[in-house]
């Protein structure tokens, strides 16, 4: 079963280039996530969650200074960023990039090639296609736009969870999916996780700043993220306390 | 996450200042064809400040020479290549040379290539001209005429291949309501130079699209200069440009709007790797008193895929009539945004595809709209060599 384990990782973010120190901004984050299990990490804004995220999949502009990430016990730091998501880490991105003139269907063409290790049969690959956008409630015109070139926020999200269908990953780190989403939206994203999480071959990693998206997708671990760290961990029941109470009592300000 | 890395470029950065040349008015362009008229260049003027001179093999005080390009055709029905003398007027139908390297190639050339099309026809596939340098040695002149008559409709392919020295006046006359579509590919050699003023007329609602590709040569450029002879003309200026290591790249144009109701478009994208690797582009708009109802807008992008690279972008536009309905113009310098990188490889692409991906969807739209399948395929195997090297 594979398992995405991060032991005591420490990361900086590079200094803006106006002269100042990198910045702390993970100090000591232990998780394990194993394939079929849903952890949520909720924190307030700055806590470092999406600094989490983006060390997973190695954006970089971030340094890791400590602690090691593995999977199935291969050293994820060593890689670069395409190997990682080769070996089977997906990265569903809160802000996710417009890359002009590379055409929707060429790029999950190039990308499902690459992680697969062999190109899509042509038989089924436009059936599977159409398929994946019409679950995602896509226009099939977007197939024939650049990537993300003029899509809305949650066109951009719905685009995200249609890759993590068609890529198939071992472990899913999907970086505030639900923000800036409308509630049908919403649902359509949900289900589309919901249906990756019920194949069971997928262990997803559900970065939140909000309890809302936990009423679509049921986590089996909530882990409170605050000051970079882990700071509570427990069953769905620690989400309802969260809804209740904020995270004061974890950091002493309202986030 | 950092913000892309877009990099705005000054615009219009025609400075003056102690050492710079003086400003000088787009109105006041020069057109002749005696060399007298145009001073041996030191370098210092706005027009020449950009080009290594030194690198052009001293062509500007170069005198007749033997050496030619050779031309091999591919010509569909109707049309041909003809062999013009020295006193031929289809010489001097379009406008004169812009300067002093088109009034040289006028001079020595004594005689002409003209590709004539008659009044009505359409040709039923592209003109392709192929002409190839033999050699850098001796000075290599030329003078290329295409003349479209009145209502006719062509494509036509001009392919550079091979080692020069070469200084061209490329004449082209677009007839009243005909539609010429020009594509002119600079494939040549590591140690080419191609200086050649393209003299463009564009006759009453006729449409003119060229469509300029430099990706090979030590040093091109090109001077592409269009004016209307009457109402309702369009033209559509693209370029594509890929410079590596130590080359120059230099495409300076001038729209001279001086009909009224015409159109004008530019859009001209450059690619830039590897240590000094330079392009220049300048693109002039003037509108006249006279042309009311004038369409312009002009943008150059320029993407550096690596450090120690330079491209210099200044659009320039002067409008002499309140009357206009619409003129502007963009330019943009960025780097290669690290970002869209991360996103392909994120999914799985090697680095290596990501950046072809990224670096074809720059060009993608101008390849697009050059529109000719016969030199879109060989334009995409060109630049994806460009990158593999």
């Amino acid at each position: 079963m594979a398992t995405l384990e991060i032991k005591d990782l420490h990361v900086t973010v590079a200094a803006d280039g106006d002269g100042t120190q990198p910045r702390q901004i993970l100090s000591g984050v232990d998780l394990t996530v194993k394939q079929g299990e849903t952890h949520a990490i909720m924190g307030p804004n700055g806590s470092g969650k999406s600094t989490l995220a983006y060390s997973i999949a190695g954006h970089p502009r971030y340094t890791v200074t400590g602690g090691s990430v593995t999977l199935d016990g291969t050293d994820v730091l060593a890689m670069s960023v395409d190997e990682r998501a080769r070996a089977g880490l997906f990265l569903a991105m809160q802000y996710p990039v417009e890359v002009p003139g590379v055409s929707v269907s060429n790029f999950l063409r190039t990308a499902v090639t690459a992680v697969t290790g062999q190109a899509p049969k042509l038989r089924t690959w436009a059936k599977d296609l159409n398929d994946a956008f019409e679950r995602l409630s896509i226009d099939p015109s977007f197939k024939e736009r650049s990537i993300n070139e003029g899509f809305s926020g949650g066109e951009k999200k719905r685009f995200e969870v249609l890759q993590l269908e068609l890529l198939k990953p071992k472990i899913a780190v999907l970086d505030e999916t639900d923000s800036g989403l409308d509630v049908d939206a919403l649902r359509v994203v949900s289900a589309g996780v919901n249906r990756v999480r019920e194949a069971g071959l997928t262990g997803t990693l559900l970065i939140t700043h909000y309890t809302r998206i936990l009423r679509y997708i049921q986590p089996d671990y909530v882990h409170v993220f605050v000051g970079g760290r882990i700071v509570a961990e427990g069953g769905p029941e620690l989400a309802d306390t969260l809804e209740a109470e904020g995270y004061e009592k974890f950091s002493g300000t309202s986030g | 996450m950092a913000p892309p890395t877009t990099l705005a470029s000054p615009a219009g950065e025609r400075l003056s200042g102690p050492g710079s040349p003086p400003l000088r008015s787009a109105a006041e362009r020069l057109a002749s064809y005696d060399v007298a008229d145009f001073p041996l260049p030191s370098g210092r003027e706005e027009e020449w400040r950009f080009t290594p001179t030194r690198r052009l093999r001293g062509i500007l005080d170069a005198g007749p020479s033997t050496q030619r390009l050779k031309y091999t055709a591919d010509l569909p029905e109707g049309v041909e290549l003809v062999e013009l003398a020295a006193d031929d007027p289809l010489r001097t139908k379009a406008p004169a040379p812009a300067d002093r390297a088109a009034a040289l190639a006028y001079l020595h050339t004594q005689g002409a290539t003209a590709l004539r099309i008659p009044a009505d026809v359409e040709l039923s596939r592209p003109a392709i001209i192929e002409r190839r340098g033999n050699g850098t040695a001796e000075p290599t002149w030329g003078h290329l005429i295409v003349d479209l008559a009145a209502n006719a409709s062509a494509t036509v392919v001009i392919d550079h291949t091979g080692s020069a020295t070469f200084s061209g006046l490329l004449s082209v006359i677009v007839g009243d309501g005909a539609r010429l579509r020009l594509v002119s590919l600079q494939d040549w050699d590591d140690d080419a130079v191609h200086l050649e003023h393209h003299a463009v007329r564009v006759g009453r609602d006729a449409s003119f699209t060229s469509a300029i590709v430099s990706l090979g040569g030590d040093l091109v450029r090109l001077t592409p200069t269009v004016s209307f002879a009457g109402p309702g003309g369009s033209a559509e200026m693209l370029g594509l440009s890929f410079a590596d290591a130590g080359q120059h790249l230099e495409h300076r144009l001038f729209i001279d709007h001086d009909q009224p109701n015409c159109r004008s478009r530019v859009a001209y994208k450059g690619a830039l790797q590897g240590d000094g690797a330079r392009t220049v582009w300048i693109g002039d708009v003037l509108i006249r008193a006279a042309a009311t109802g004038t369409d312009t807008y002009e943008e150059n992008r320029n993407l550096l895929l690596t450090e120690r690279a330079r491209a210099d972008s200044v659009p320039n536009l002067e409008i002499e009539t309140g009357e206009v309905t619409g003129a502007g113009h963009a330019s943009t310098t960025g780097r290669f945004d690290d970002e869209q990188l991360f996103y392909l490889m994120a999914r799985g692409i090697p680095e290596d595809e990501a950046r072809r991906l990224v670096v074809r969807g720059f060009f993608a739209e101008i390849v697009d709209r050059i529109g000719v399948p016969e030199v879109r395929d060989r334009l995409l195997a060109a630049v994806e060599g460009e990158l593999a090297r």
